[in-house]
């Protein structure tokens, strides 16, 4: 499957991924961030079930603590 | 556009700042100077010898609810402008209360778990309200890492994207007020390309 990930194209080598599954493929391991699918902000809780199709546009960003 | 033209237009909106600490007084301020109509200031702190570091504030100020000083130099800055201001910690419930009628809010909290609370709560609460996020100030120097990005119409991010606050890399006036700034230019750059609501 194709991806759109933070305005690059990935490939995954699999049909449809949970967020949860993109986060462990991607090594993205900071705990605190916002993932939106399509527009759709999703989240902590959903990681495990929102799923991630083939042409999705996919955002992803870290919240550093500091302000 | 000439100034006293974005001064016109700028002066009929709301915006929002959810924290009044290096990020929210910084932007507020130049968000005052650049001629925004109505600003919307919540915190619920106290003005600390230590905030004086990068937080604008002075030093007569000390002790002051945060809302109260930051009030009072923005009137400062510009007489005409209206604040209004919130003792009270934001969290999911009162979010649209405070910020409603704002055209822009600004994301100005310390912690990250405030931050994902604002964010969440926006983007539930009021849709289609664009939010200016600070992530990633810490430290000193590497002016080449702090970037912006939007990632859509409600979502605008500024900052480093990397470094976090602690005792070994404080936040400095230099590179928050770089963040703040940066904050306040994507407001005014998001208002710049729209009408005012009909009132």
């Amino acid at each position: 499957m194709k991806i759109i990930l933070n305005d690059r194209e990935e490939v995954f080598e699999r049909e449809a991924m949970s967020v949860s599954e993109m986060l462990n493929l991607k090594k993205f391991s900071f705990r605190m961030r916002i993932v939106k699918i399509n527009g759709k902000l999703i989240s902590r809780d959903d990681y495990g079930k929102a799923i991630i199709n083939d042409g999705d546009k996919v955002q992803m960003f870290y919240l550093m603590s500091g302000g | 556009m000439r100034l006293s033209e974005i001064e016109d237009h700028l002066k009929n909106f709301r915006v929002g700042i959810a924290g009044a600490g290096g990020l929210g007084s910084n932007c507020a301020a130049a968000l005052a100077r650049s001629g925004i109509g109505t600003i919307v200031i919540v915190d619920f702190d106290r003005v600390e010898q230590s905030n004086l570091s990068r937080q604008f504030y002075f030093s007569g100020q000390t002790g002051m609810m945060k809302t109260d000083a930051l009030k009072e130099n923005l009137l400062r800055i510009r007489p005409e402008i209206k604040i209004l201001a919130f003792q009270v910690k934001l969290d999911r419930e009162n979010i649209q209360s405070v910020f409603a009628g704002c055209d822009v809010i600004v994301e100005a909290f310390d912690s990250s778990d405030m931050k994902e609370m604002i964010i969440e709560s926006v983007q539930k609460e009021l849709p289609g309200v664009p939010l200016v996020v600070g992530s990633g100030l810490a430290g000193w120097g590497r002016n080449e890492i702090i970037k912006f990005r939007k990632i859509d119409e409600t979502l605008y991010l500024c900052g480093d994207e990397m470094t976090e606050t602690s005792d070994d890399l404080p936040p400095l006036a230099p590179r928050v007020g770089i963040v703040a700034n940066m904050q306040a230019n994507t407001v005014v750059d998001i208002l710049l390309r729209i009408s005012p609501k009909a009132i």
